[in-house]
Parts: C-alpha cells; sequence; structure tokens
C-alpha cells in the first residue's frame, strides 16, 4: 500500500525529517508516537501533499505509483484521506456540499458518474449516525462554530464518506474529552477492513486503548527510532519516551511540558 | 478604514493569466449611429428621433445646460484617464427596427445575438416565468410576455414606447427620486438617455412573473445610457432583474444608466442586477466605464426596496443603490457581491437616508478582490432628525486573493436623531492555504476549491437573489476568477 523510503523533507530549508522508512500494507493500522516536534504530523503532510514542504531526498510509492509527483487532490482522488489536526472553518459553505462535492469530483477523476441526490443524502444520514452527529450539522457550514469534538467527529464523517485506501489520523484525539474520544474510536475501528490501512499519529497511549494498532512506531528528530507491536505504546506510556535511545533531554522535557 | 492589504505569507495564491470573456463577441448588424459628439443639437435630434413630447425634450435640454455646468466627480477611489465626452456616439440603433409585437420582424442576427448570451427571445424557449426586454445599444427590441403582463395591469415597455403611451405616468415620476442635478453622470443621462425600462405595477396587484432587462452594448464607441422607472402602487409587488454584457473592445466604453424605483405604501419593490459588462484584459485595456446612479424611494408607509447586486464585470464600477426610507415603518436592503479581478476598480455601496420613523435598513456587502483590482466599499447611513427608532445593521466583508489587490471600506454614518440603533461590521479575509489544502485534500481541485471558497462567502447575498438567477450568479463568480488562482 505505502512505502516510504529513507524519506527527507524540510520546511523553510530547515530538515523535519530525516530519513523515515516505512511500510504500511493493506490492512494494517500503524500507531506513530513521538515527543513534539519530532515530526509527526510534517510526515502526514508530506505524504498528503500539503505545499510548503520540500522533499530533498527518498521515495515515496503509494500503490505502485510515485505519490511525490502527484497534486494533492490528486493524492486525495487516489484514496488518501488526512483527518486533520486542526480542520479549518469554512463560512458559508454547508457540510453537505462540500462533501457532495469532493465525492463527485473523486468519482469524475474514476471516470464514474455523480452520485444521485437521493442516494448521496441516505448515505450521508447513515454515516452521520455512526460518528453519533445530529443531522442538523450536515446543514451547517463546514467546522463553523464547531466544538473541538465535533470537528474531529466531523473529520471522521467525512473519512466513512470518501471510503479512503489509506487514512493519515493526524493527532485525532486532540481535545477530546473520553465521551467524544470514544466515539470518534468507534467510527475509525468501524471502518477498519482488510483493504483499508490506517497511520494514526498520536501522541498519547489513550487513542491507542480504544483503535488497537498493529504496529507502533516512535519518532524522534525525525527519524523513527523504535518499532514493535502494541506493547511498545504501553511501555512509552509507563516509561515516557527519554528511555529510548535516540531522544535527546531537550525533546523528553518539551515533551513533559506539553 | 482603509486598509490596502498586502499578503506576503500566501505568495502561491499566484494572479494568473487571463480568463476568457465569452460574452466579447460582436454582432454585424447594420446601425444607424450618430457621429461621435456632444451638443443641444444631438440631444433635439434624439428626442426627434423618438418622437418624444415636448417636455421631455426640455427636460433634456434642461439637464444638458446643468450639465455643463457640472463638476465631473474625482472622489471616489478609482484611477482612470479623463473621458472625452465628444468622442461617444450618443445614439445607436440596429437599422432595421422591428416591429415590437412581432418577433417574426425581429432581424434575426439580433435573436441570435441574444440567444448566444442565452436569453432566448421566443416566449416558448424562455425560462419560465420571466419576462424580459432586451435593449440593444440605445433602443429596446423585444419585450416578451407583454400580453400576460398586461392582463394583470402590469405595463412592461422601454421607456421610449411608455412616453408615447403613458406619457403622463412618466412625466410625473421621472425625476423625481434622481433629480437632473443630482450628479455629474446623472445629468449627462437625463440629457442624453436613449431607452430602458418603464415599470408599473397598479394597486393591490402582485406582479406574476419576474422582470428582467438584458442590456447589450453593441456598436463601437457608443455609450449606453439607459433609464430605468420603476412605480409599484400600494400593496403591489415586483421582483426585477438586469443583466448587461458587452463585446470584447480595446477603447473603453462609457454605460451611464439611472434607476428610479418608487414605492407607495405596503407595496415592495426587490431589484436584482448581474452586472458582467466586459472588464478589460488582464493589462487593463478596454473595458466599460460603469457610473450608474440608482436610487430608491420608499414613498408609502410600511414599503419595501431591496437591492441585490452581483458586480463582476466592468473597468470601472461607480455605483451606490440607494434607498430614502420616507415612509413610517419603511424598510431598505441592499446586498452587494462585487468582484475585481486583473486591472478592474470598483467603488460600490449604498446611501440609505431614514427620513420616517421605525424605518430600518440592512447593508450586506461582499467584496473580492484578485490580480491587481481594487475594490472599494463606500456607504452612508443617514438617520435624520424625525427618524424616531431608526435601526440600521451594515456588514462589509472583504476577501483577498493574491499580494497585489486591495480592499477599501468608507463607511459614513451621519445620525441627527438619538433613539437610532446602528450596527457596524467589517471583515478582511483572505483565501487561506489551510482552507485551500483541506478541500483539496478532500479531493476537489485548486479553482472547484477556490469557487467554493468565494462562493460560501458570498452566500448571504446570492440567497436574495431570485432562484434561477443565484445559479447564473456563482457561475459567473467561476468565470471571472478563472486564472486568479495558480
Amino acid at each position: 500500500m505505502l512505502k516510504v523510503t529513507n524519506l527527507h523533507a524540510s520546511v523553510d530549508g530547515k530538515e523535519i525529517l530525516k530519513g523515515i522508512t516505512l511500510e504500511v500494507k493493506p490492512g494494517e493500522v500503524h500507531a506513530i508516537m513521538g515527543p513534539n516536534g519530532s515530526g509527526k504530523s510534517t510526515l502526514s503532510n508530506v505524504i498528503a501533499g500539503r505545499d510548503g514542504y520540500e522533499v530533498t531526498a527518498g521515495s515515496v510509492e503509494y500503490l505502485g505509483k510515485d505519490l511525490l509527483e502527484l497534486e494533492a487532490e490528486e493524492r486525495a482522488c487516489e484514496g488518501i484521506f488526512l483527518a486533520f489536526q486542526y480542520p479549518v472553518e469554512i463560512p458559508g459553505v454547508s457540510n453537505m456540499a462540500m462533501l457532495k462535492a469532493a465525492m463527485n469530483s473523486i468519482r469524475k477523476y474514476h471516470g464514474q458518474d455523480e452520485i444521485k441526490a437521493g442516494d448521496f443524502l441516505k448515505l450521508i444520514r447513515q454515516k452521520a449516525d455512526l460518528v453519533e452527529m445530529k443531522h442538523e450539522f450536515l446543514k451547517r457550514a463546514v467546522n463553523e462554530g464547531f466544538s473541538g469534538g465535533e470537528k474531529k467527529r466531523n473529520e471522521i464523517l467525512q473519512m466513512a464518506m470518501l471510503e479512503p485506501k489509506l487514512a493519515l489520523l493526524d493527532e485525532t484525539d486532540s481535545g477530546l474529552d473520553i465521551d467524544a474520544l470514544k466515539i470518534v474510536s468507534h467510527g475509525v475501528n468501524a471502518l477498519r477492513s482488510p483493504e483499508r490501512s490506517m497511520v494514526l499519529v498520536t501522541h498519547y497511549q489513550r487513542l491507542l486503548d480504544y483503535i488497537v494498532p498493529d504496529y507502533v512506531h516512535v519518532l524522534a528528530n525525525g527519524q523513527i527510532v523504535k518499532s514493535g507491536d502494541k506493547s511498545l505504546a504501553l511501555e512509552l506510556e509507563a516509561k515516557g519516551y527519554s528511555w529510548i535511545e535516540g531522544i535527546d533531554d531537550n525533546q523528553t522535557t518539551a515533551a513533559q511540558a506539553s | 478604514m482603509s486598509a490596502p492589504l498586502v499578503d506576503e505569507k500566501n505568495k502561491d495564491l499566484k494572479e494568473l493569466v487571463k480568463r476568457e470573456y465569452k460574452e466579447g463577441f460582436v454582432t454585424d448588424i447594420e446601425s444607424d449611429t450618430f457621429e461621435p459628439g456632444l451638443d443641444e443639437d444631438v440631444i433635439r435630434r434624439i428626442s426627434a428621433k423618438k418622437e418624444e413630447p415636448e417636455f421631455m425634450l426640455e427636460y433634456r435640454l434642461k439637464a444638458f445646460r446643468r450639465w455643463l455646468k457640472m463638476p465631473e466627480p474625482d472622489w471616489a477611489h478609482i484611477d482612470y484617464p479623463k473621458i472625452d465626452f465628444q468622442a461617444i456616439a450618443y445614439f445607436s440603433a440596429p437599422k432595421e427596427m422591428p416591429q415590437l409585437d412581432s418577433l417574426d420582424q425581429v432581424d434575426p442576427k439580433l435573436l441570435e445575438t441574444y440567444a448566444k448570451l442565452g436569453i432566448p427571445l421566443e416566449e416558448q424557449k424562455m425560462m419560465n416565468n420571466v419576462a424580459v426586454d432586451a435593449v440593444f445599444d440605445s433602443v429596446s427590441v423585444r419585450t416578451t410576455f407583454r400580453e400576460t403582463l398586461s392582463k394583470a395591469g402590469v405595463i412592461f415597455m422601454p421607456i421610449s414606447e411608455a412616453l408615447q403611451e403613458c406619457p403622463e405616468l412618466v412625466k410625473q415620476y421621472l425625476g423625481s427620486v434622481v433629480p437632473t442635478q443630482d450628479n455629474y453622470y446623472a445629468a449627462l443621462n437625463a440629457a442624453v438617455f436613449s431607452d430602458g425600462s418603464f415599470v408599473y405595477i397598479p394597486k393591490g396587484v402582485r406582479c406574476p412573473m419576474e422582470l428582467s432587462t438584458y442590456f447589450r452594448i453593441n456598436e463601437m464607441n457608443t455609450g449606453q445610457f439607459e433609464r430605468t422607472l420603476i412605480i409599484a402602487e400600494e400593496g403591489s409587488y415586483v421582483s426585477y432583474l438586469e443583466g448587461c454584457t458587452a463585446p470584447q473592445r480595446d477603447e473603453n466604453q462609457l454605460h451611464a444608466a439611472v434607476v428610479e424605483l418608487v414605492a407607495h405604501k405596503d407595496a415592495e419593490i426587490k431589484y436584482s442586477t448581474v452586472q458582467n459588462w466586459y472588464p478589460g484584459d488582464e493589462n487593463g485595456k478596454g473595458g466599460i466605464y460603469n457610473f450608474v446612479t440608482k436610487r430608491g424611494l420608499c414613498k408609502g408607509d410600511n414599503s419595501k426596496i431591496s437591492w441585490t447586486q452581483v458586480e463582476t464585470g466592468s473597468a470601472i464600477t461607480w455605483k451606490y443603490p440607494s434607498c430614502v426610507l420616507q415612509g413610517d415603518n419603511s424598510v431598505g436592503e441592499f446586498y452587494s457581491v462585487a468582484l475585481t479581478h486583473n486591472k478592474q476598480q470598483a467603488d460600490t455601496g449604498t446611501k440609505m437616508i431614514h427620513m420616517g420613523k421605525n424605518t430600518s435598513s440592512t447593508i450586506i456587502s461582499k467584496g473580492i478582490s484578485a490580480g491587481h483590482g481594487h475594490n472599494t466599499y463606500r456607504g452612508l447611513v443617514k438617520i435624520l432628525k424625525g427618524a424616531d427608532n431608526a435601526r440600521n445593521f451594515s456588514q462589509c466583508d472583504s476577501l483577498l486573493m493574491g499580494d497585489r489587490c486591495g480592499a477599501h471600506t468608507f463607511p459614513y454614518m451621519e445620525v441627527q436623531n438619538p433613539s437610532a440603533n446602528l450596527e457596524h461590521e467589517a471583515t478582511t479575509s483572505k483565501i487561506s492555504e489551510d482552507q485551500l489544502f483541506y478541500l483539496k485534500q478532500r479531493g476537489l481541485g485548486e479553482e472547484a476549491a477556490v469557487s467554493m471558497i468565494v462562493n460560501g462567502f458570498c452566500k448571504d447575498v446570492f440567497r436574495e437573489l431570485p432562484m434561477e438567477f443565484a445559479v447564473e450568479a456563482q457561475k459567473l463568480l467561476e468565470v471571472s476568477l478563472e486564472g486568479a488562482v495558480g
């Protein structure tokens, strides 16, 4: 599915990713953990194709294609979905209108006809129920006036609608209370399938109690310094990040302060 | 509050390339066009051509004499070379003048022109429930659905014809809202106007269909000076829409219209404009100079006048559709989307003059600047002494695309009655990289993403448009923004 090899990337000339190698196979769920500033969000942004990140070395292969050659919207159409850490507000554009346009854009990319209005409505209501979102939210402007938890639920709703092949969840648990976390996790778990891969970027182990990963990687200073199964996350929870080789004291302090 | 805005961060929102102005074609049709130039003789000839009653000639000459003494206004935030009023032809009409009641006699080239513009003049092909008056250069070529309308007692005809058929009505109201001496361009219009629409809705009648006028400038070096007069008698209602386009030419052309609305007791007039005059090319060459005076008088108690405008065309726009709220409890509304791209400049807004008691007004202005465009909101809210409990709500939002455009806001308030309640909100924002990336990540292309954000920004105004035209307006905005980001 996704094969990241020796990926180096910089922002404004500063190198953030310093040689990441990661392989995600279909159906797998990978968690990427690490202290603040380790490059977790940069990794998901580079994969999703955000402007402003310069890839200086390495490669990203996705379904056999050179992902870095594709525009952000092409990557989305190819099935990559990023659930944002801070979803933006788009005033005046209803959630429904946005999702319908997005769906149709993706369908068009694959040479399919537009979705019928009735089918769309049925689908979106069903998916809204999955994340326990009131239907009136569908008519509201995208994320406008949404609470932190509502925004995150809205991200999962969009993911459920667009049915990606590879979902990147960037700090989806941040800012969620325990109830919202359960709802969001339930939504994500419902979308797990043998064909769909997920990469969860998170600071805390808490999310992994609800969405159990197949693999856990620790990212520090732009590199994956340790990989393991879900027990690694528990170990991190108990011991913090400082015991892992390759994490310096500054980063540990930053992690503890946040 | 003036904010010339530079956005260094969003360099990626580069202004790029030109857009196609698809209405830019010229119709090859034989015209009867006056030589350029303006003097009393020209005005006499216009009036004679139209076989006008004597009072009209006098009205025109009086206006012309005033105009000669008036200085050209220079207070607007727009920059353009001085207009040579002697280089403009003040009358142009297709040579084969059609009989207005029979489509067979309309020159097929004219029909073709309107069909190309998406305005078929054959009634069976028309949009349901919309009557159209088509004005080509200086004359009206066709008014549709006249029979249906006359059954309801509604008069909808070219103003030149109204001067023949109901001169007393025209005489009574012409210049009653915008007097000849009101301003430089209004005086010029009063002197030389050639055609436009006349609408009269009798007492208690709800006009059975949308009325629409479609203005087209075709001839080179001509100005278009149309005059529209709408009268809504007690308890009546009318919704009127105007659209405008012009060929793509390297020269600038002048358009100076006057629109007057009168709403009597309990009457409501809804006036919508989709203005898409040729805006000039990306270097600012060519385009229409649009200097327009629009004013509505809420004469009777509980009357309401609502202006909605979507302004995407013209090289220069100078336009302030206003409401004079004379009747008690009368309501004035102004909803505007103005877009400037490339080298376009717009100085537009409204005036709400509160005279009666419990009068209220709403102003929603959305300015979008892209490329090197400059967009200015200029508005006046005036509460006169007798206007007890007047209320106004104003909201002026500006959206910037790129780092070479500008947005400016000049809200004026004059309050002479302490019971007034005024609210003003203003925002300036830009399409952020975050919003664009968000939508692209959901699978939308760059232009679709921009257009979605801009349409969202304009939503409060679009929902005021008659439904058929709201869709048109969205499409127009999309086309106008093509190439606005790179």
